[in-house]
Formats: C-alpha cells, structure tokens, sequence
C-alpha cells in the first residue's frame, strides 16, 4: 500500500510538470490550431536560466522571475520571426517550424549553458514529507499547485475574459475575429507571451526535482503533448486532468513494470488515443463545412 | 435626397492592384455617401470582389487611395477598419461555425464589449453588465433578421440563407457607419432574397451607407442609389439605375453578355 502511494506521489509530481507543458500547448493551439513543439524548450530554458542566474548571485526569486520573462520575451520572437512571416501556410507546415525552432532553440541553450546537468536548491527545503508510509517532496507540493494555479487563471482567462474569447475567436475564424475588430497579431503574440512563460514556470518549480539540461525539452514537449491529446486538445481542464494522468501511468509502469518503459508510455497513450477517442477526454467537437 | 447633399462618407479614389503583371483593378474611383446603398456590379471576373478586398483591407492596393470619414485608411487591416465603422460580409461567409449563432452575434460587440481584464476575470459587475448589454444586442439583431429562434444552435448547421443573415447580424453588431456587403442574396431563394432586400433598405434607412456586390440584378435595379459597373477591372460607367441601365458600354459588357440571365 505505503508503495502504491509513493508511486502516485511521484506520478503527480512528474505530472504536474506535464500538466503544465499541456496547458502552455491548449492557449497557442486555442489561437491558431498549431500544437507548438518548442514547447519543451520554454520547460528547459526556464530551469536552465534561473540556475544561470542564480549561479551569478541572484537570489533565487529575482532569479525565477528573469527566467520567466526572458523566456516569454523568446516565445514572443519565435510568433514574430519564424511564426508571422509565415501566416497563411498550412497548419503542418507552422507545426513544422515549430520543430525547427525547437532544435534551435535546443542547440543555442548547448552553446550557451553547455552539456552539463544543472539544478538550483529546492524552494522550501529537501526534507520529505511523510504521508501513510510514503513522502513527498516539498517541492513536489510547489509543483502541483503551480499547475493548479495555472490551469484556474487559463480557465478563467477562457471562460471570462473577453480577451480570452478573442483568443478563441481567433482560433476559430481568423478572418471574422478581423471583422469584428480582434486584433488577431495581438493575440498571437499575447498567446505565445503566456504560453512561453507557462512553460518556463514549469522549468522553475521541476527543476529542483527533475534537473535540466539542455536536451530536457524534447521530452517534456512529447509527454505534455500526450496529456493534451488524451484531455483533448485546446480545452484547459482536458490539459490539466491529461497531464497529471500521464504522470502517474508513467510512474505506476515504472513502478510495477519496469522503469525501462517509463517513456514508452506516452506514446503508447498517443497511439490508444488517435485510435479509440480522437477527441480526447474533454476535446471541442470539429464541424468543418465544406 | 439627392445625391450631393450630404458629405462624402467613404471615397475610393484611383484604385488598382495587380497580381504579377495582371491588373485585377485599374484606376476606380468612387464615393459613398451616409444612408445611401451604393453598388458594384459587372460581369464575372470584373475585379468586384478584389476591389472590396482593397477598400476593406484584406488585400493592399498597389495604387490609389481610400478614404473613410476624411481619412485615409488605405491598406489599414480589417480590425482597424472595424474600429472606424467599416464593416463588411464574404460572399464565401466568414461564420465562426463551432459557436452558437447567437456567440457569432456577440462576437459582433466585441469593441463594445471591451474592458479591463481583470473585472472580467473576478466577474466585476461592470463586466457583468457589458456582458448582458451585448448579449441583448445580439438577440435584438437576431430578431431582426429572422434568426431569433436559431440563437441556441451551432451555426455550422444553418442554412445558407440563415448563415448570410447571420453575417450580416454580426456586421451590424459593430453599429457602422459603412457597411460592405458582398453578394448577401448570392445561394438564396426567391423569399429570402426579399427579406435580405428589405433588411438592406431598412439599414440604409437608419443612415448606414451601404456598399454593395451582387448579382442579382432585379435587386440591386430597386434598391440601389447609385450603380458603379466594372469590366476587366476597369470602371465603365457610373450613375443612378435608370441611367445606368440604359448605357450602351454597360449593355454591350454586362446585360449583352449575359442575357440569358434576364
């Protein structure tokens, strides 16, 4: 039983993690339809950056904030500079780039951080929490509420903000969101800003627990890619529920299987979802006339 | 009212674009005036539609100038244009279809309806109201064109003539000073093509200047103003109905061209 629990406590750990990569994918595929695979990266560059900083004599807050921002002011160049110029290109195409930008992106931070596994102190300690024979990080606890937080301000973002319904909008007609006044560039750039700084959040609260280096990215983006799909693209709870679900299949294969399939599972979920529930758990229906 | 007693609202002057070495449109000038339904017409492939993409912002005109209420907003983008009171319809519908036709409505108030994000987000009873201001709005427009009892369903599983109705509800959301309509009748019955026809003069009566395409010649001979006809992008010949109709370059390109079509 105590081994059950430890199990699910690091399957809700990791997952939150994905959680978080899976709702920085809901807001850029809400405005665009484009699932962004450098999505990773803004995971990556956010430990990396703040362990940078930190490593210069920062304290670690001012440290986590800088990663944050430059991080977001990254996400907002890669809508301007390989994103807009291509406007009008097919989805596949955007997602394609999205891909390059990734292996850019991946191959700069090389240059810049080096190959080595970095990480900075935990933020309220190392001493584990013991719960019903099994503990948990306190960091973990970060973690997890750091999802949550996100996943209630997107939700309200959405559901309330007018703003948020111009991102839908945008999404779903970019041509009649122009009509009606939506300034569509805005919301492109305002959605790869929140998107980027999501996913670097997510890089701050893990990286004490997961470490970083530079190639980290590519697995974050394809387990948060799978809680996405298996919540169902572009709706914020899906991406939440889908994350954390990853998580802990992740952990209880690795736990009663073999840790060897640790990272099969997500592409194993990817393959059962495309086959049996195409929409995910919670996906908006597609009605396309023709 | 005759033509020249009010101010020019909007004013198309030395339009043209072309397209590699193509001139889709060539040197059309023009001018519309508030409550007045002015109309493009021409045989197909006469540039109508390019030269609304031009004055509407979709496409930037590689000569001449466009003029809204003493502006010039040539080549500004449509979400600009929205904001000066330029609305406008696609002959191919521009309908957000996963939303409900009455959030399509809605989504017309969207300039009305902005404020600050965080009201929106605690659920500010300022945010509230704006809310149900709009929302009202939109019911009322619904009403207007017909489609009050579609409010709650997807519009993607309208009709044709509902969804153009729809479009031009959305249009009006945005109360403008000019409205484009391009071909609204174009895929409709005989019925819904008079109810389009009304809803038109009605607009124009309230004193939005009204710029139309359309092909259906009997509608735009009654309720248009003032007829532009187009030919191979150039501007032919301009005037009231009547004149217009019976000018011999406008026969020999348009009625003589396509007299199957009565």
């Amino acid at each position: 039983m105590s081994e059950l629990i430890q199990f699910l406590f690091s399957g809700v750990t990791v997952g939150a993690v994905y959680a978080l990569v899976a709702l920085g994918f809901t807001i850029i595929y809400n405005a665009s339809d484009v699932v962004n695979f450098a999505q990773g990266e803004f995971v990556m560059l956010g430990g990396m950056i703040t362990w940078f900083a930190h490593e210069a004599g920062l304290p670690l807050p001012l440290a986590a904030l800088i990663a944050i921002v430059l991080t977001s002011a990254l996400g907002v160049a890669m809508n301007k500079l390989a994103i807009e110029p291509a406007r009008g290109a097919p989805v596949v195409s955007l997602i394609i780039i999205t891909i390059g930008a990734s292996i850019f992106i991946q191959g700069t931070a090389q240059l810049v951080f080096g190959k080595q596994i970095h990480t900075f102190p935990a933020f309220s300690g190392d001493t584990p929490i013991h719960v019903g024979g099994a503990t948990i990080l306190p960091q973990s606890l970060w973690m997890i509420a750091g999802a949550l937080a996100v996943f209630l301000a997107l939700w309200l973002f959405f559901s309330r903000t007018l703003l948020g319904r111009a991102v839908m909008a945008t999404a779903n007609n970019r041509l009649a969101a122009q009509l009606v006044g939506i300034n569509t560039n805005f919301v492109m750039t305002l959605s790869f800003a929140l998107s980027a700084a999501i996913g670097a959040l997510g890089g701050v609260l893990a990286t004490p627990v997961t470490l970083t280096a530079y190639g980290v990215g590519i697995g974050f983006a394809l387990k948060g890619f799978a809680g996405a799909m298996l919540g169902g693209m572009g709706n914020p709870k899906g991406a939440l529920l889908g994350g954390f679900l990853i998580g802990l299949i992740e952990a209880l294969t690795a736990g009663y299987l073999s840790s060897q399939y640790k990272d099969a599972v997500a592409f194993v979920v990817i393959l059962l979802v495309l086959f049996f529930l195409p929409q995910g758990l919670f996906g908006r229906k597609t009605t396309d006339r023709v | 009212m005759t033509r020249s007693d009010k101010e020019t609202l909007l004013s198309v002057e030395g339009l043209g674009i072309a397209f590699g070495g193509l001139k889709a449109v060539n040197n059309v000038s023009f001018g519309v005036r508030p409550g007045e339904i002015v109309s493009i017409i021409g045989p197909n492939g006469a540039g109508k539609t390019t030269l609304f993409n031009m004055i509407s912002g979709i496409y930037l005109p590689s000569m001449g100038q466009v003029t809204l209420s003493g502006e010039d907003v040539t080549g500004i983008a449509p979400h600009l244009l929205a904001r000066r009171g330029m609305s406008r319809t696609f002959q191919n519908l521009q309908i957000f279809q996963s939303m409900t036709v009455l959030e399509n409505a809605i989504a017309g108030y969207h300039l009305q309806e902005r404020g600050p994000v965080l009201a929106d987000l605690f659920g500010l009873p300022s945010s509230r109201a704006r809310a149900k201001r709009a929302e009202a709005g939109a019911r009322k427009l619904l009403e207007r064109v017909g489609l009050d009892r579609a409010a709650e369903r997807e519009a993607g599983n309208l009709s044709y003539g509902s969804l153009k109705r729809l479009e031009i509800a959305r249009a009006l959301a945005l109360d403008p000073k000019i409205l484009l309509l391009d071909e609204p009748a174009a895929g409709c019955n005989a019925v819904e093509t008079e109810e389009i026809d009304h809803l038109i003069a009605e607009v124009a009566a309230s004193g939005v200047a009204i710029l139309l395409v359309e092909h259906d010649m009997k509608m735009v001979m009654r309720i248009s103003n003032h007829i532009v006809v187009l030919d191979h992008g150039e501007k032919i010949a301009e005037g009231d109905p009547a004149t217009v109709s019976r000018n011999p370059a406008v026969v020999a390109a348009y009625l003589g061209a396509e007299n199957a079509d009565g």
